[in-house]
């Protein structure tokens, strides 16, 4: 037991570094933009005085390290600084934002997983079968569309007809029931996105232990062709499978860009889009950061349930 | 006595597909076993063994369709019977035990819940229930702490208790046949003893039917009543285990005894500078020791078997020959002359001395390159050979493991046969003109008359090119067949060794007794005697 804790501790602490290292990546990366950016704040026609002035009021006179620095800190204690583009604190921006973005993935999720995960297990078991042919190649079809097109097929079909909002309109105050309903379309338009990968992962990793001699055995101890799926390849697919869901969830949370565009969805993604085209670097760096944690964390956890779902490394010798 | 009959095969036919074409694997096979007898199936891989073993339960493998014969299993036509009723026979009334337990185990459930498992789904009886029967079976096979041990998981438990703990599983629904497939093969010669004692008690006792199926003559004796050989998907002949042992009326039947009896002349003790000698070397994986302070000598055109049960250190001693697993004390001295101890500060010259075949030609030999640049890589690398040299240097080796160049140089290794393989794994060693040769289980992979033609190819390149050979085994004919010396190798420690003869000659060290008292004659009182014996003695 003691080993899987201080397997635990030793993944979190690599997974801090590697945070630490990506937030050098992302400052650094703003730094490497071209021009100053006070100058790009206040256009070509600004005075040097204001120019000089927005640069004191930035702390842009710092060197970089100490710039650094006290960015880091901030952003450890929640408080990002404030937007360039209109002086509100970035934490306020993104707080509501965070939660509508994680609440859209975890709808996704929550219709998702459990479908690829059965249709998964299902096409497995009756491999070869129509039904395997029809739900590879609906899959196969679903992840080859662009995601607009996707959306925007949705909301011809079921927004048009009036059956679900096409655009979200959702505040802090909105009930959860309106939440779910309203958000119906851009949770589908992920769903139908990423299903395909996990569904076909969690095939490919149960087909591939049915050639396996305990599989054999289960065969010969007379059981069903369900219960040989369900617990003696499942159980043994579990750690591709989980990644492979990791990984999809990660995508929700941090890839959702255009669906919320389409659906003029309030997320990070949105808020990211806004303030890359207002050069609101302060916003950039923020969102760029929390998108790198979500990445960071989900990979942890994924790792830490695939060791505890493996006997071998959960009960040594 | 004869009893009624429980499983009776006739015409048996079965195909294999490889590719798009289906061939015959087994060509008519009739098989009848009575009820509380054990029937031995013998004969070497591709005899079809197996898939017929697997047939009396109705299955067939991916890949396998049966054909043609009827499969009457008390009553129930097999063949006839629905997908259903097979499922309700297996694990319920015909059970199996495979070669590798611990292959076969599932690894991510416990022992206990992979024997509930039958009982349950079959509704023999409750969870309660087969989880106390366990325990008492587990008991019966003689597994140590049967209490607890059902609460382990299948990595935490040996392979021979693996083997017992899966004897045990297939009586769980107490099955009116039960199909060993191989059941010791994978087992040391004195763990071997153990689960056979088991198996064959535990079916005694239980009056179950069974087929054993083994290539090993001598470990089917003592457990079958009957034995019926088989030779590419037909039957040789079949009789009572005594009248087969003492006077076999075929061909093929008696070449299966001669194999043992190869035995190369003795040599005189060697003399002079060993062109490897091993020194007090000490060795640990981690900080666990794993050798502990051995030396022993191996000499030019001589062979020095290194016999042990896993685990006892032969394979990392081959580790730190070659450089792999640098010693922690000790040295390794090539024609007296230390060499580094680690690969990498070793020079080309000083790697080209020792090199290696291993166990598996399978998966040493690399699957995408063809025998051409198999074989002419050592050369080229050591020797600098290229072109029309290389070329001529490569049919030279060809020729010398005996295929023919014209035939074969140009081949993939997916298109030989097992002993074909490990005939590259020689050559390709050979292509380094080394002085010393590893040999790591080399023929225990093979069936035995192939294992002859590889002993014998062994020994006409050692006269030729005066080769050593240091010959890693658990196998105690070979080394009868191919060693000058021996050493005996237990837990990392060396516990005994000397010329052949006198390794072979009483008294042995206690250990060394133990592995030659363990090796299965071809007498079917050998167990009982063996095991009286010992009890005997204590």
């Amino acid at each position: 037991m003691s080993t899987v804790i201080r397997m635990i501790v030793t993944r979190i602490a690599l997974g801090v570094g590697l945070l630490f290292i990506v937030s050098l990546v992302i400052f650094w990366a703003t730094e490497l933009l071209p021009g100053d950016l006070a100058t790009q704040l206040l256009g070509q026609a600004a005075t040097p005085e204001t120019v000089a002035a927005l640069r004191a009021q930035l702390g842009l006179n710092d060197p970089a390290p100490v710039r650094y620095w006290a960015w880091l800190t901030g952003a450890l204690t929640g408080d990002f600084g404030v937007s360039l583009a209109n002086n509100r604190p970035i934490a306020e921006l993104i707080g509501a934002r965070l939660g509508n973005t994680v609440f859209l993935a975890l709808y996704a999720a929550a219709m998702s997983v459990p479908i690829a995960l059965t249709l998964g297990i299902l096409s497995a078991l009756w491999r070869n079968s129509p039904f395997d042919r029809v739900a590879n190649a609906g899959a196969l079809s679903a992840i080859s569309f662009p995601e607009f097109f996707v959306a925007y097929i949705l909301v011809l079909w079921l927004a048009q007809t009036g059956i679900f909002p096409s655009m979200v309109r959702i505040t802090p105050s909105t009930d959860f029931g309106d939440r779910v309903y309203m958000t119906f379309l851009p949770a589908l338009t992920l769903t139908l996105v990423v299903t395909a990968h996990m569904m076909r992962m969690t095939r490919a990793a149960i087909i591939n232990l049915m050639a396996s001699p305990y599989i054999e055995m289960a065969r010969l101890k007379g059981l069903s062709p369900l219960r040989i799926v369900l617990r003696h390849a499942l159980p043994n697919a579990l750690a591709p499978i989980i990644n492979v869901i990791a990984l999809n969830l990660a995508y929700l949370i941090t890839g959702v860009v255009v669906v919320e565009v389409v659906f003029v969805y309030p997320g990070l993604g949105q808020l990211m889009v806004d303030a890359v085209s207002n050069r609101d670097i302060a916003v950039v760096q923020a969102v760029a950061l929390i998108f790198a944690a979500a990445y960071v964390g989900l990979n942890l956890i994924a790792d830490v349930l695939s060791t505890i779902t493996n006997p071998r490394l959960m009960h040594r010798r | 006595m004869t009893r009624d009959v429980l499983l009776k095969i006739e015409g048996l036919r079965i195909e294999g597909r490889s590719g798009d074409t289906w061939t015959e694997i087994v060509k008519g096979v009739d098989l009848t076993l009575h009820k509380g007898e054990v029937l031995g199936l013998i004969g070497e891989s591709g005899a079809g063994k197996s898939t017929v073993g697997l047939a009396a339960m109705g299955f067939a493998r991916d890949g396998c369709r049966i054909t043609g014969g009827t499969i009457d299993f008390d009553g129930i036509d097999l063949r006839r019977a629905t997908e259903t009723q097979r499922r309700g026979l297996r694990g319920k009334r015909i059970a199996y035990v495979a070669q590798s337990a611990a292959a076969s185990f599932n690894p991510a459930h416990r022992l206990i819940d992979q024997y509930c498992e039958a009982p349950v789904v079959h509704g023999v009886m409750s969870r309660d229930a087969a989880a106390k029967d366990a325990v008492d079976l587990y008991r019966r096979m003689q597994l140590p702490a049967p209490e607890s041990i059902g609460f382990r998981y299948p990595h935490q438990v040996s392979g021979g208790q693996l083997q017992r703990a899966m004897t045990a599983m297939a009586m769980s629904c107490r099955p009116d046949l039960i199909i060993f497939d191989e059941p010791t093969t994978a087992l040391d010669v004195t763990t071997q003893i153990e689960v056979l004692a088991a198996i064959r008690d535990i079916v005694r006792q239980f009056d179950t039917a069974a087929i054993y199926i083994t290539h090993d003559l001598a470990v089917v004796a003592q457990a079958a009543d009957r034995i019926k050989v088989l030779l590419r998907g037909e039957e040789v002949e079949e009789a009572e285990t005594r009248a087969m042992l003492d006077a076999p009326k075929e061909e093929y039947t008696k070449s299966l005894w001669a194999v043992r009896e190869f035995q190369r002349p003795e040599l005189a003790p060697a003399a002079g500078t060993p062109v490897v000698s091993v020194r007090g070397v000490t060795a640990a994986y981690g900080t666990v020791n794993v050798l502990e302070d051995i030396s022993f000598d191996i000499h030019a055109g001589r062979t020095v078997a290194v016999v042990g049960e896993s685990g006892s250190g032969k394979s990392t001693a081959a580790r730190v020959i070659t450089g792999l697993l640098p010693p922690s004390s000790g040295a390794v001295l090539f024609e007296g002359t230390p060499l580094p101890p680690s690969l990498r500060g070793r020079s080309r010259e000083q790697l080209r001395q020792v090199q290696m075949i291993y166990q598996m030609a399978d998966t040493a030999l690399n699957p995408k390159l063809r025998l051409r640049e198999l074989i002419g890589r050592p050369a080229q690398m050591y020797l600098g050979l290229k072109g029309r040299a290389l070329e001529t240097r490569v049919k030279d080796l060809l020729h010398l493991i005996e295929l023919d160049p014209a035939v074969y140089i140009d081949r993939l290794p997916g298109e030989l046969s097992g002993g074909q393989k490990q005939r590259i794994g020689i050559a390709r060693a050979l292509a380094a003109e080394p002085r010393l040769i590893i040999c790591d289980e080399v023929t225990s992979a093979l069936d035995q008359i192939v294992q002859e033609g590889i002993l014998k190819l062994l020994s006409r390149l050692q006269e030729e090119f005066g080769l050593a050979y240091m010959f890693i085994t658990h196998d105690l004919a070979t080394v009868r067949a191919i060693a000058d010396d021996v050493v005996v190798m237990q837990r990392g420690c060396v516990v005994e060794q000397g010329p052949k003869a006198e390794m072979f000659t009483p008294p042995h060290a206690p250990y060394t007794e133990l592995l030659l008292s363990s090796v299965p004659e071809m007498d079917p009182d050998w167990l009982t005697h063996l095991l009286d014996h010992r009890a005997a003695a204590g």
